[in-house]
């Protein structure tokens, strides 16, 4: 079947927007081709401002990459508007040339900076704000230059002014008029907005009317109608936006102030539909996200050939983004005639309100320093609520109503579920809680994959976050659902339970019984179940070393070059001549390339082929070394400082019990690497406190500390407790070892594991529970039974010989 | 599709059970290593040993299916044809394969 073909003119936010909502109601329609005239893919207009502010990169602000059209089959021409639309032929051409005919075609051109016409407007360094290139512009004249005027104190202008200043530029907002974002704001919130820019920093020029720009190769200076002049190196237009139409009506279709079409999106052909800043809609046209994303939901609904979507218009609402200046405005906030106004202001905290009610609805919002209930006033406004009961209140936020006991709930939790939560998406409470629920999300970033919510400006981060937290509990933080791959929908915890339940102790197994999505797994799960596999049954299963990243599998780390480095175990880091001397001589002998101290006091050797690794563990091993495993998720070291034996400060000899440590604790495999350490006073010179099992001397004993880590997140150990011998040491370290093995997920190490279920967890299985504990001990002794064979002594007597040596080795 | 090729450049490497299933072995040679995969399915395929990323030793990852991850950071290829898969961009030059009573040929031009 030959597909219908669609082409998009217009590669931004509401044109893909239309094609993301088409493509899921009907993927496969259309034969997608998508023209736009930057030479990006699509990204978020809408964070232009941080961009140019430093807060985002652009990449960050992408929305579609490059292969998110290849996935999805369309057909993408960057850098190459359309010029021409044959509507007798049905076809495109583009300035390129290519020709590229259409069944239905969309128009999603948005619109164009208005560039105030006055001489001069026209020097190199006057800009307009509106697309990536514009900011690049803005961001490179910043590092020549000094001074900046923008034009216009609105919602853009505003941005651009703050981002200037934060690129390093002085600063200065010509406005022609005396208030501040005259569009959303009263006289009194613009004073306080225009007061705390003027604190950051920012200079304004209000009621001046610029007569020219003036300069010889690039701009100099500004003039103004009353003769006066400022200096400046750019100046950046912001006084409004027109539609960008012209393609349009060239091509004979009707226009007026925009592309006109009717509630469906369509435009005066029948074929043609228009979305977006371009577009009028019932004598409207919008210029914010939210409007153009409803109106995408209805062209989308119509080109899927559902033919039920209807667009009726939108009230808008509007947040700017400085960062640190809480503003919101909605609907008439002006009032005017049969309206009343419920006003609160306290100057001192910075705080204003205004509700303005109309027959007893509320028909607009400024709301300047504190607009937490911004969404909730949107909400009674959009829906027509009768607020006449609610009206003494109304001003002091959702949290006032009722009688009492909302203090302490969230704003998230007051929400009902038709509330809009994301403005510039149109997702409301209902909708993310059903998708947290329904398709078990735990994490932002699933919540703005699966609903759009705070995927645009972000500015109801927080709010989603509370849903969130709200939704699942104080379940928040455990992503129990979490399927482990995408080969299965099972959590690790959910695996890891069958195969205890169903006494499974293969892979094979695994995926048979647990209806394994790919036959023989992928990289991500084999490594977790062959963990789950021989943690659970150490006695009955079998590792599969092909399941094993490379490093375990070899017994070696491998390094960026392919070569592999050799640590062998030095217990409790104490040495000796005799061993420093085999060291020394299987170093020469191999000419390893780099000898290096380790942080956990060994002595690394770099830089062997695979080939040599099994002759140097010969001769490590007949000189009494085993392997350190400092390859694998598995007991590392454990590092001492010199204690009671030699230090005047020991008042416990570290060394020693470092050393029976290691001896009980090598070999054993756990859910990710574990480090120990044990100190000889509480000075703590083998800084036991940033280890995954920590233990520090003190005079009447030892203090256990638990869940450390000195990696990219540093944590402090917590304290288990305090004991008082050696004995109980090592079970208390045993036991622990084996809760962490038996509970912890693949790949978690100790420090958010303990986060995650709770000290008081760990202390009541451990410190509580004197029986539980000897039983977690005794199964650690029955798997160190187990895992206490040296792989290296086992390899140099020939094992896995084939994983040491070349198939074939050919000259030539 | 049958591709005419010199008999002169196929050659025997050993035998299938010489290569771990789910694993690797390496042809050494001077112009590049060439790695030798064994799948659970006991299909062979031959890729050179070198990841299109940054050089990774390809017969050291993890195989499943028809797919190789790299060791080093985990880009993941398809060993018939060498590709990246998802969002990497990048190809190992693979070799054909073929067994034959349990012998493992290679032809040792790239495909
Ligand atoms: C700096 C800045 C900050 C903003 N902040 C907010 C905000 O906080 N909240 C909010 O709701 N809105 C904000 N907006 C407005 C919002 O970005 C726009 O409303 C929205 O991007 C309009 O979408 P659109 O698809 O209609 O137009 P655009 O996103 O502009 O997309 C139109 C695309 O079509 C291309 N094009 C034009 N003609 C052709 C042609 N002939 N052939 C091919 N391609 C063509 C253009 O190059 C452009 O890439 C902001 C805008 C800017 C510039
Ligand atoms: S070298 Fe293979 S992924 Fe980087």
């Amino acid at each position: 079947m030959n597909k219908e073909r669609l082409v998009l003119v217009g590669n931004g936010m509401a044109g893909m927007r239309t094609i993301e909502e088409l493509l899921k109601l009907e993927p496969d329609l259309y034969e997608i081709t998508v023209f736009g005239a930057e030479p990006h893919p699509n990204y978020n207009r809408i964070l232009l401002s941080p961009v140019l502010s430093g807060e985002k990169t652009i990449d960050e602000i992408i929305l579609n990459s490059r292969d998110w059209y290849a996935e999805h089959g369309i057909t993408l021409h960057t850098g190459d508007p359309v010029e021409h639309i044959d509507r007798r032929k049905r076809l495109v051409r583009s300035r390129s040339g290519l020709e590229v005919p259409y069944d239905r075609l969309v128009l999603a051109t948005g619109s164009n900076p208005f560039i105030i016409p006055v001489p001069g407007a026209d020097l190199p360094g006057v800009l307009g704000y509106r697309d990536i290139a514009d900011v690049e512009a803005m961001i490179e004249t910043a590092r020549g230059f000094k001074r900046a005027i923008v034009i216009g104190g609105g919602l853009l202008g505003l941005e651009a002014a703050y981002g200037l200043q934060q690129q390093g530029m002085e600063v200065t907002v010509v406005h022609l008029l005396d208030t501040l974002m005259e569009r959303q704001l009263d006289k009194p919130a613009a004073a306080l907005l225009k007061a705390s820019l003027e604190q950051r920093g920012l200079t304004f020029l209000m009621e001046a009317q610029t007569a020219a720009i003036q300069g010889r190769d690039r701009v100099e200076s500004v003039r103004f109608a009353d003769g006066s002049e400022i200096a400046t190196d750019l100046v950046v237009m912001a006084v409004g936006i027109r539609p960008n139409m012209a393609l349009a009506q060239n091509a004979g279709i009707h226009c007026e102030r925009g592309i006109v079409v009717d509630d469906t999106m369509l435009t005066y052909d029948a074929r043609i539909y228009a979305i977006g800043e371009c577009v009028q809609h019932r004598g409207h046209c919008y210029g914010l996200v939210a409007p153009l994303f409803e109106q995408a939901k209805v062209c989308a609904n119509h080109l899927a050939k559902l033919g039920y979507g209807r667009y009726h218009g939108s009230v808008t609402s509007t947040k700017l983004k400085v960062t640190g200046i809480d503003l919101f405005s909605a609907g008439q906030y002006q009032g005017g005639d049969g309206c009343e106004e419920i006003l609160f202001q306290d100057p001192g905290a910075g705080i204003y309100k205004k509700l303005v009610i109309r027959e007893n609805r509320l028909a607009g919002a400024v709301l300047y320093g504190d607009t937490i209930d911004g969404a909730w006033f949107f909400q009674l406004m959009r829906e027509g609520t009768d607020i006449s009961e609610i009206r003494e209140d109304l001003l002091f936020g959702q949290a006032h109503l009722g009688d009492s006991g909302h203090g302490g709930q969230t704003q998230a939790a007051l929400m009902t579920d038709e509330m809009q939560v994301c403005d510039c998406n149109g997702v409301c409470k209902g909708e993310i809680v059903k998708a947290i629920t329904s398709k078990g999300l735990f994490t932002l970033e699933d919540v703005k994959l699966h609903t759009k919510a705070a995927a645009s400006c972000g500015s109801c981060t927080g709010l989603v976050e509370q849903i969130l937290a709200s939704t699942l509990g104080s379940d928040y933080s455990t992503p129990e659902a979490k399927p482990i791959c995408t080969c299965t929908d099972y959590s690790h915890d959910q695996v890891r339970a069958a195969i205890r339940e169903q006494h499974l102790t293969s892979l094979s197994d695994c995926f048979e019984k647990l209806d394994w999505r790919r036959p023989d797994g992928c990289h991500v799960c084999r490594p977790a179940l062959n963990y789950y596999l021989i943690s659970t049954w150490p006695a009955e299963a079998i590792d599969d070393s092909q399941s094993r990243f490379v490093n375990e599998r070899v017994h070696a780390n491998i390094q960026k070059d392919g070569t592999y480095s050799v640590i062998p175990r030095i217990f409790g880091g104490e040495t000796s001549p005799a061993q420093l001397r085999a060291i020394a001589e299987a170093a020469e002998k191999y000419a390893v390339r780099s000898v290096k101290i380790t942080g956990g006091q060994r002595i690394d050797l770099l830089g062997l082929t695979k080939e040599q690794l099994p002759h140097i563990w010969k001769d490590l091993t007949d000189a009494g070394f085993v392997s350190g495993h400092a390859y694998g998720k598995s007991m590392r070291t454990v590092k001492t400082c010199v204690g009671s034996q030699w230090c005047r400060f020991g008042v416990q000899d570290s060394t020693k019990m470092g050393i029976e440590l290691e001896e009980l604790t090598w070999g054993s495999w756990t859910p990710h690497k574990f480090k120990l350490a044990v100190s000889g006073c509480p000075r703590n010179c083998a800084e036991a406190t940033i280890k995954d099992f920590g233990v520090v001397a003190i005079e009447s004993g030892w203090e256990l500390h638990i869940g450390g880590n000195g990696g990219v997140k540093v944590r402090a150990t917590d304290v288990l407790c305090r004991v008082t011998t050696p004995e109980q040491v090592k079970e208390y370290c045993g036991a622990f070892m084996q809760l962490y093995r038996e509970e912890a997920r693949y790949l978690e190490r100790t420090a958010p594991w303990v986060e995650r279920v709770g000290l008081a967890y760990i202390k009541k299985r451990i410190v509580e529970d004197e029986i539980g504990r000897r039983a977690f001990y005794k199964r650690f002794l029955e798997s160190q039974a187990q895992a206490q064979v040296d792989p290296w002594k086992e390899r140099a007597a020939g094992a896995e010989a084939h994983e040491f040596t070349a198939l074939k080795q050919v000259n030539g | 599709m049958t591709a005419v090729v010199d008999d002169m450049t196929w050659l025997e490497v050993g035998t299938l059970d010489e290569i771990p299933r789910q694993g690797a072995r390496v042809l050494k040679r001077e112009q590049g290593d060439i790695a030798v995969f064994r799948t659970a399915a006991d299909e062979v395929f031959a890729l050179l040993n070198r990841c299109p990323h940054r050089g990774g030793p390809l017969s050291e990852g993890i195989l499943y299916g028809r797919n190789i991850v790299c060791p080093l950071h985990n880009w993941c290829l398809d060993l018939a044809s060498g590709e990246a898969k998802g969002p990497d961009e990048g190809c190992a030059p693979a070799y054909a394969t073929r067994v034959e009573a349990g012998r493992v040929f290679v032809c040792t031009e790239p495909n």
